[in-house]
């Protein structure tokens, strides 16, 4: 018996698999270790940053600022390594301390000012956004030994697929996430804070530290997100990655996160990527279709999902409300 | 039997596709998106270009985004595409996955937009010559004025872009000889229709009332499409008083030209689709290298050229 909580990830994973299977009759080329390797090197970047989200809309909270982090760090990169020559290793650990600082600060102003999340993170994305211009409003392209070894690096499969170093990262950060969010105290936290704040206070979770480590996660994962962009594209571009956050939004709920928090899993948010990147590999094969289409399938299982979630929160409400009856 | 069903589905679509792939060329589209209403006539012309020739065209809408493009490509990759046009959003970043389509011996061609990249990674890049479109406008002026003193109000594209830019410059070529037509005012109308108007309006203003003006250079039709409606609420005959010379040949001005209302656009032609499918047949069929850039024509429409019949051939390649 599946537990009711986890009927949104088995949900999706069926939707992806039987997806899968139909876009395989139609163009049985896609049944090719090429499409999987693109799959996760194409989706590698919007992957990690979801992981972080996943982390954020776990506690109830969310993070609008993770496409202008994404823009920021390639923009941060490029110009460091591109224009003033630093090894990219120096610049990939430089951003990744600022960004953590720039999530943890955010976390800051919702814990101890009690700003909501929403306006928090609306203002981490304007000013992330505005710092990205403020290096450079031209596309900066990079080329250096080191990058050059990093994007040549990958296992190729037999068909002509490859693993990419960024699909390997992507796989990497999706483990460990998953092994923080239901093995470790942090994690159990993130889960008590989302299911009630109050409650969690109360049985002694430590709010604050939580909190503020939440949004430093998802900071230090948008940064490296933004390397992994950095890589994908070779350059730094401030106007790149505009509403990828929203991207990372729908992976998590289409994973079967719940929206208010306290219930999902980071393997679900993994789901929920290979279901947008499989529409628009479809998109992709037919050739004919609008790509809003994209938008518009997304949008339905959206819909879809959520109504889903409802449906299971008033349901295990209900039983719950059974099995006080009886006991009384 | 529902094993026996899927089975049978498979080699169907298997046999199907098969079919389909060993008679025609199969080329992917990458197009940065339908921002513009050229950019939309580019995607429809690509598609009849395509037809005509009985091309198998998969396309693909970027959205503005480069991450979008990428994964277009690579997905034509995957697909075993025989060929890969591509508009670049930005100039950046292609290589890796360029490299990927040359392993694979899939040519790629670049349309309206050059990139910074090794030119062994593409089979060359269809554009048009920017400069070369403002001189074509700056000469034609030239000659419709003759010897006569004319100043020149210019209404430039958004500020620091590569055609504002590159159109001024060719229009300040054709001019530089010739000390009887002067620049006497240049701002920016951002290339939008109400921005020309605006702009135009203040040009009016500043120069007693458009006595003092001889003529406008718009760097697109739309602007001066805008610039004609201030001119005629300035109690002016735009293309009599005031002569109108643009660039881009959309629709709209040649309505205007009709009208008499403007003097004279610069095509810049939607149509690289057909020089491009033209030189990947030749490469498909006996691997004739083409030269790394191929100038589209920089036609000059003037009213002597029919401008109705233009109109109707243009109005619905959705522009």
């Amino acid at each position: 018996m599946i537990h009711t909580r986890n009927l949104p990830f088995v949900a999706a994973l069926a939707i992806f698999l039987l997806a899968y299977l139909a876009c395989v009759l139609q163009f049985p080329n896609m049944l090719s270790t090429r499409v999987l390797g693109n799959l996760l090197t194409d989706n590698a970047f919007l992957g990690i940053a979801a992981v972080g989200m996943t982390f954020v809309i776990l506690s109830g909270g969310i993070d609008l600022s993770i496409g202008s982090v994404i823009a920021f760090t390639s923009v941060f990169v490029a110009s460091m390594v591109g224009s003033l020559g630093v090894n990219p290793i120096v610049a990939f650990a430089a951003v990744l301390a600022i960004s953590t600082t720039f999530g943890a600060s955010m976390g800051l102003m919702i814990r101890f000012l009690s700003i909501p999340p929403f306006v928090a993170t609306l203002a981490g994305m304007f000013l992330a956004r505005g710092a990205a211009y403020l290096i450079s409003t031209q596309s900066v392209p990079i080329s250096h030994p080191v990058i050059d070894a990093i994007q040549g690096f990958y296992f190729r499969f037999p068909g002509g697929g490859r693993l990419t170093a960024m699909a390997m990262l992507m796989l990497v950060v999706f483990v460990v996430g998953a092994f923080v969010a239901g093995r470790t105290r942090f994690g159990a936290n993130v889960y008590a804070l989302g299911g009630n704040p109050q409650s969690a206070e109360l049985m002694g979770v430590p709010v604050g530290r939580t909190t503020i480590g939440i949004y430093a996660l998802s900071g230090f994962l948008s940064g490296l997100a933004g390397i992994a962009y950095t890589l994908y594209t070779s350059s730094g571009y401030s106007l790149a990655t505009v509403g990828v956050e929203l991207d990372a939004i729908a992976a998590v709920v289409i994973g079967g996160t719940l929206l208010t928090g306290g219930a999902g899993l980071v393997a679900g948010t993994f789901v929920g990527i290979l279901i947008q990147g499989l529409i628009q590999t479809y998109i992709v094969f037919d050739g004919s279709l609008s790509s809003w289409w994209t938008k518009i399938v997304i949008g339905i299982l959206l819909f879809t999902f959520i109504v889903l979630q409802r449906a299971i929160v008033w349901y295990s409400d209900r039983r719950l409300a059974e099995g006080r009856l009886k006991e009384a | 039997m529902k094993k026996a069903l899927a089975a049978f589905t498979v080699a169907f679509s298997a046999c199907l596709a098969s079919g389909v792939s060993a008679q025609s060329l199969t080329v992917g589209f990458s197009q940065i998106g339908s921002e513009s209403g050229w950019r939309a006539a580019e995607t429809t012309v690509t598609k009849q270009e395509a037809e005509k020739r009985g091309i198998d065209l998969k396309f693909a809408d970027a959205q503005q985004k480069q991450e979008n493009q990428i994964k277009a490509i690579r997905g034509f990759i995957a697909q075993g595409v025989d060929a890969i046009l591509v508009a670049p959003v930005v100039a950046t970043g292609w290589e890796s996955v360029l490299q990927e389509a040359k392993e694979e011996e899939i040519p790629v061609i670049l349309l309206d937009r050059q990139i910074e990249a090794s030119d062994d990674l593409y089979l060359t890049a269809v554009t048009s010559d920017q400069v070369h479109e403002g001189k074509v406008a700056g000469d034609w002026l030239v000659k419709d004025i003759g010897d006569k003193p004319c100043n020149v109000v210019e209404l430039q594209g958004t500020t620091g872009s590569s055609p504002a830019i590159n159109r001024k410059k060719g229009f300040e070529e054709a001019l530089a000889s010739h000390d009887n037509i002067k620049i006497t005012r240049s701002q920016t109308g951002d290339f939008t229709r109400t921005k020309g108007k605006e702009v135009m309006e203040s040009f009016i203003k500043a120069e007693g009332g458009g006595q003092d003006i001889c003529a406008v250079y718009a760097h697109n039709d739309d602007m001066a499409v805008g610039a004609i409606q201030a001119i005629k609420e300035a109690g002016l005959k735009p293309g009599s008083d005031i002569k109108i010379v643009s660039i881009d040949a959309v629709p709209d001005i040649f309505k205007a030209m009709a009208e008499g209302e403007a003097n004279a656009t610069v095509e810049l032609t939607p149509n690289m689709a057909g020089p491009a499918f033209d030189v990947l047949e030749a490469y498909l069929k006996d691997k004739t290298e083409p030269p790394k850039w191929i100038q589209t024509e920089s036609k000059l429409y003037t009213a002597a050229d029919d401008p109705m019949a233009v109109y109707e051939a243009k109005k619905d390649l959705g522009y």
